[in-house]
């Protein structure tokens, strides 16, 4: 059969479509964006009439997914790591309501920090939610696991994630499909009150979900996504979890690994097969991309069975991503340190593109607040965020989605004058409404600068809930007209604009900002796209 | 046959068509292929590097382990440098060698390219002349390919072949232009 050549993020987008979802819901994020973007742009999926425009934010996502379940029909939802901070509260109660039309979770990891705050593992998020997880080790079991996810989603109507990393998400490689589905009916849970979480109901479904964890778990034992591989040579046994299996092979080309080998791609953790590496050999390594948790387990509070070796331990590092020459080191493999990078190579940080608004908003901004000390901007996740960075430093925090707002209010309330908040169009429908509204109850002394540039930048100039909108939410909170000042963020204005921003300094109480002007990439490509139709 | 290469340049520079290129021309051969892109942040005017992998036989890593690297493709010379540490002692570094400068503290060219010399195998070839020569500034990837085209394990025809279904939708003129510069770079090197 002819292969196609995806990335992991496209093979998830196909195996969806194939597998006949209804609908995808997602907030963009990377490494998770490209999956919901492939069936945007998919013919078939558009011919199949699969919704997939972006939501506001993973919370919305995740919930509007639900509901899909909830009316019998297939759904995914996509999310980086921190976007499942945001969808949280839906997606723990998830497994307790159970799903109804098979429901997947993508959660999208970046270790090392490619382009995030922060590492940690979404599989500890599920085995908090005690929800099942895949965790593929390719782009063909991440479209092949899409297919079984479902099924067992409908099965034991719950929801399942699929955990991938940033390597497998934005790595391509050939992928073989299988038949398409049909889409579900609309069909109602067989029982109405499924989904009802009220204390009586939710303790009935939460005692069916911990029994579930028997079945869930002889799942995992029998699927065949975990294997146990035979090697005669029993000192070491090894478990990988993940891609840290390619990480490792990679070192025994032609399968020259003499050591047994249990390769987990599906929790919960099949403790049968961990038994048996563990019983047949004299020590373990653990390699996981993410967090050791399955390494924490074994080892246990006092750690006084047999050596286990992995990120504990320091055999590897106990952060980043993992590669293929640090499992050569911690398997004790000799490793090549390749030329040294020459003393005059610099580097080259990520900054804001030649002509971008957000130059001339800050730099503004720089100016207004040159009279009072430093450290009085809160800002967001953008492309803005580099503001923090030479020439402009501008700004002093970039924590989580919407954070800007609700910290100069908090940094208002402690008595910093002037605080201000910068936060980007996109993130501000995402997470920076509620804040708003607590300051505007609050009397609250801000001044909050919403850069609009009406895209999602960042992930590559995804639409914009925000576009149209912004003056009128604000209006709807509370914050008093003239107090809602539109600007035009180009070189010409910046005296103007210097003035403006001077002026609502000052204002003793919620001024809003909002330097309006389309971000210069996606203009480019509009032009582009207009172009190629034309 | 096997090939690790790197690809390297700065975000927007377009290093992916490159790897596009190679990895069609070589899955139309039977190959397998496994690439790594840099997605996100990185992508704004940042170094960025794709770690592609051609192979007759199943491919484990996304990542070549470093030393191990066969070649690295650059669009720019900078950035070159920055991946030696991944190139295998006997490696190509195959780069362009006009400047992209969008940092303040960018180093001179001349030492630069004294360092790109100092590696055994080098090809250095300024792609933007040569694409400008041709008058065709937006082909200067294919001139840098086509100087790497010896090296790639790939035969030309199948390249060429690569090229053709590259730039498939965009009409006749640019696969002519972008293997006219394919050509130029290849005559470079040889």
């Amino acid at each position: 059969m002819q292969k196609s050549l995806l990335l992991g993020d496209e093979a998830i987008a196909q195996a969806a479509i194939d597998a006949g979802i209804s609908g995808i819901y997602a907030y963009p994020g990377t490494p998770s964006t490209e999956i919901t973007e492939f069936v945007q742009h998919s013919r078939e999926a558009k011919e199949k009439g699969i919704r997939s425009a972006w939501s506001t934010n993973e919370k919305t996502a995740m919930e509007a997914a639900l509901g899909m379940s909830y009316a019998g029909k297939r759904a995914m939802v996509c999310m980086k790591h921190v976007g499942l901070n945001v969808a949280a509260d839906p997606f723990v109660n998830s497994a307790i309501t159970g799903a109804n039309g098979g429901l997947i979770i993508v959660a999208a990891d970046d270790p090392s920090m490619h382009s995030s705050q922060n590492e940690q593992d979404s599989r500890a998020f599920a085995k908090f939610a005690l929800m099942p997880v895949l965790e593929p080790s390719n782009q063909q079991e991440a479209y092949d696991m899409v297919h079984y996810g479902f099924d067992i989603s409908e099965k034991y109507k719950i929801p399942v994630m699929l955990r991938i990393t940033t390597r497998l998400a934005h790595s391509r490689a050939g992928v073989a499909k299988k038949d398409s589905k049909n889409q579900n009916e609309i069909k109602l849970p067989t029982n109405l009150r499924q989904f009802v979480l009220l204390p009586s109901i939710a303790r009935k479904q939460y005692k069916s979900l911990l029994e579930n964890q028997t079945p869930f778990e002889i799942e995992s034992e029998n699927s065949g996504f975990n294997q146990y591989i035979a090697g005669k040579n029993k000192k070491l046994g090894i478990i990988t979890t993940g891609i840290a299996y390619n990480y490792l092979m990679e070192n025994y080309p032609g399968n020259t690994l003499e050591h047994p080998l249990l390769k987990i791609t599906q929790y919960p953790v099949p403790r049968k097969l961990v038994d048996k590496i563990y019983n047949e050999c004299e020590e373990i390594l653990v390699l996981e991309e993410g967090s050791p948790m399955i390494e924490e387990l074994l080892r246990g509070l006092l750690n006084k069975g047999k050596k286990i070796f992995g990120r504990l331990d320091g055999t590897v590092p106990r952060d980043g991503e993992l590669n293929p020459v640090i499992v050569a080191k911690a398997m004790g493999l000799k490793t090549e340190e390749g030329l040294k990078i020459p003393g005059n190579v610099v580097g080259r940080p990520p900054s804001l593109c030649a002509g971008c608004p957000h130059i001339d908003s800050v730099v503004a901004l720089n100016q207004a607040l040159s009279k009072y000390a430093k450290g009085n901007v809160f800002s967001d996740i953008g492309c803005y965020t580099l503001a923090a960075l030479p020439p402009y430093e501008s700004i002093n925090s970039c924590v989580d989605m919407g954070a800007s707002i609700t910290m100069a209010k908090g940094a208002a309330d402690a008595g910093l004058k002037p605080a201000v908040a910068v936060i980007g169009d996109s993130t501000f429908t995402h997470s920076g409404i509620t804040g708003l509204l607590d300051a505007v109850n609050d009397k609250s002394n801000i001044t909050v600068v919403i850069l609009d540039n009406a895209t999602t930048g960042m992930t590559g100039g995804q639409n914009s809930s925000a576009l149209g909108h912004i003056e009128n939410i604000c209006k709807g909170l509370g914050v008093e007209e003239e107090h809602i000042i539109v600007m035009n963020p180009i070189r010409s204005k910046t005296e103007e604009n210097i003035e403006i921003i001077k002026k609502e300094l000052e204002y003793d109480g919620v001024s809003v900002l909002i330097p309006r002007r389309e971000c210069i990439q996606t203009i480019a490509r509009k032009s582009k796209e207009k172009r190629a139709g034309k | 046959m096997k090939k690790d290469i790197i690809l390297a340049g700065v975000g927007g520079q377009g290093i992916l068509s490159i790897a596009a290129c190679i990895g069609l021309a070589a899955v139309s051969a039977g190959m397998n292929l496994k690439q790594a892109e840099v997605h996100g942040m990185s992508q704004r005017g940042g170094d960025v590097q794709s770690h592609l992998r051609i192979s007759d036989d199943e491919i484990h890593s996304d990542l070549i382990p470093q030393g191990k690297a066969d070649m690295i493709i650059s669009v720019e010379p900078m950035e070159s440098l920055r991946y030696l540490p991944m190139l295998d002692s006997d490696g190509w570094v195959i780069t362009n060698v006009a400047p992209f400068v969008n940092i303040s503290n960018y180093p001179s060219v001349e030492e630069i390219i004294k360092e790109i010399e100092k590696v055994p195998n080098h090809i250095a070839i300024d792609a933007d002349k040569i694409a400008k020569e041709i008058k065709s500034v937006k082909s200067a990837n294919m001139v840098i390919l086509g100087a790497a085209s010896k090296h790639v394990g790939i035969s030309y025809e199948e390249l060429q072949n690569g090229v053709r279904m590259l730039f498939k939708k965009k009409g006749e003129d640019v696969i002519n232009a972008n293997l006219r510069a394919l050509d130029e770079g290849r005559k470079f090197a040889i």
